[in-house]
């Protein structure tokens, strides 16, 4: 089945980025492999009825960040991820996510095992593409 | 200025009496763009709009379209702007099929083949009367009339209001469909923050007769932040921050929205020495509605870095 995208206006996350997130997202748990085409930058435009810039600026993250690659006369396809990001900027990145994801468990009066117990099951449940130690 | 802007006005104005309708606007449209034109009713953007096709005289100021001076637009530039407003002139005796035959006189560039796309588009059927047609059709079959010449520039002014969820839809897929042109620009003024966020990438926001804004709307959803300043204990009380326009106070939290205003805004939030400094998602309606708020600085969001007050 090919890979669907699901946008929302009014959302807090603008919608290039909802865009890259779930290409991201899909590369991570497998749902998309490498190799496989993504729909061009207007074909995408005119299914998910937005402008053509939005989408253009979610494949220019994706493209930069080493997640697809723009093949000219073929098409846009996902690639073996490179590390493009240092570790240092990755934690950097990683760790605001991480004290939000926490700050909100426990405003949501969940505890400490149950937090622990959550990310462990979702994490089981990510399907490990090679070279990648997640 | 700017070669490639389809849109340039500078300092324009217009006086009802003694109220300014549209005061000092200066406003540069890029060509190859979708540009919403937001703001309250009664904001100006209708006197704009008419001011800049040269259907209503300036108090002062001006501006040329398409490189042509508003003040006197001829018949050749006129023909490569469309502009749809609300009380386009339809005979209900006509059909569909003939309003086109009609309109296509007018025009050189007329491509049947789009004004016939649109309004199947919108589910009109050619044989209908214009007086049998709901209020989505009309809107429609205006729509269709104003693309099939071809504009270079289209114009419409809040082409959404009046349209049911599906129409208002395929409205928003003609608009899209119309970018495959890139050298085609769309300049419209709406309410609906759903579909400007779908289909704009630059927005104009007008406030009280004054233009408040005018961006990209990237830059416009990275320069309104929303902010969560968590405290040991009782926040302190609020000095001045530039840029500020909303304040929720609670036990140990402030929440700000506010403007950066490069960097001072930041600096200010950090002089308080709050524990911990996040900042919040907020989407384009919040920030829209926050910037445009009763409280708060009024500032002028420009483009990347530039700003003046």
């Amino acid at each position: 089945m090919p890979f669907t995208f699901n946008i929302a206006t009014g959302s807090s996350v603008p919608i290039y980025k909802q865009i890259a997130d779930q290409v991201r997202l899909a590369v991570a748990n497998g749902k998309l492999t490498v190799e496989t085409q993504l729909p061009s930058v207007r074909a995408l435009a005119e299914e998910l009825v937005v402008n053509p810039n939005t989408v253009a600026r979610a494949y220019t993250d994706l493209a930069r960040e080493g997640f697809i690659e723009a093949r000219a006369g073929k098409g846009v396809f996902i690639i073996p991820k490179r590390k493009v990001i240092s570790r240092e900027e990755g934690w950097r990145r990683l760790e605001p996510l991480i004290d939000g994801l926490i700050g909100e468990a426990a405003a949501l009066d969940f505890s400490r095992e149950e937090l622990e117990q959550a990310v462990r099951k979702k994490l089981s449940q990510w399907k490990t593409p090679p070279n990648n130690k997640l | 200025m700017n070669d490639s802007s389809v849109i340039q006005l500078r300092g324009l104005t217009k006086y009802f009496g003694k109220s300014p309708a549209v005061y000092e606007l200066n406003l540069d449209v890029p060509r190859g763009c979708v540009f919403a034109f937001l703001g309250r009713n009664g904001s100006g953007k209708t006197t704009t709009i008419r001011m800049m096709l040269g259907l209503v005289p300036p108090t002062r100021g001006g501006g040329t379209v398409l490189g042509g001076d508003i003040h006197a637009l001829t018949p050749e530039i006129r023909g490569r702007i469309g502009y749809l407003t609300e009380e386009h002139q339809l005979y209900p005796w006509m059909t569909v099929k003939e309003c086109g035959e009609f309109q296509s006189a007018f025009y050189p560039r007329w491509n049947d083949k789009v004004f016939r796309g649109v309004v199947g588009h919108f589910k009109v059927k050619p044989e209908a009367k214009v007086k049998d047609l709901s209020r989505g059709e009309r809107g429609g079959l205006c729509l269709a009339l104003t693309l099939a010449p071809d504009p270079e520039l289209l114009i419409l002014d809040d082409p959404a209001l009046g349209l049911d969820p599906v129409a208002r839809r395929s409205l928003v897929e003609s608009m899209i469909y119309l970018t495959r042109r890139a050298d085609r620009t769309i300049f419209f003024s709406s309410h609906d923050l759903a579909d400007v966020e779908r289909v704009a990438d630059h927005i104009a926001v007008m406030d009280r007769s004054v233009l408040r804004a005018c961006c990209p709307i990237d830059t416009f959803r990275t320069k309104v932040q929303h902010l969560r300043l968590s405290f040991p204990g009782e926040p302190p009380k609020l000095p001045q921050i530039p840029g500020l326009l909303q304040v929720y106070r609670s036990a140990n939290e402030l929440r700000l929205v506010c403007v950066e205003r490069n960097g001072a805004t930041r600096q200010a939030v950090n002089s308080l020495s709050p524990a911990r400094v996040e900042m919040l998602p907020i989407s384009l309606e919040d920030a829209f509605l926050s910037y445009l708020g009763e409280h708060g600085e009024k500032t002028f969001i420009l483009a990347e870095t530039e700003e003046k007050p």
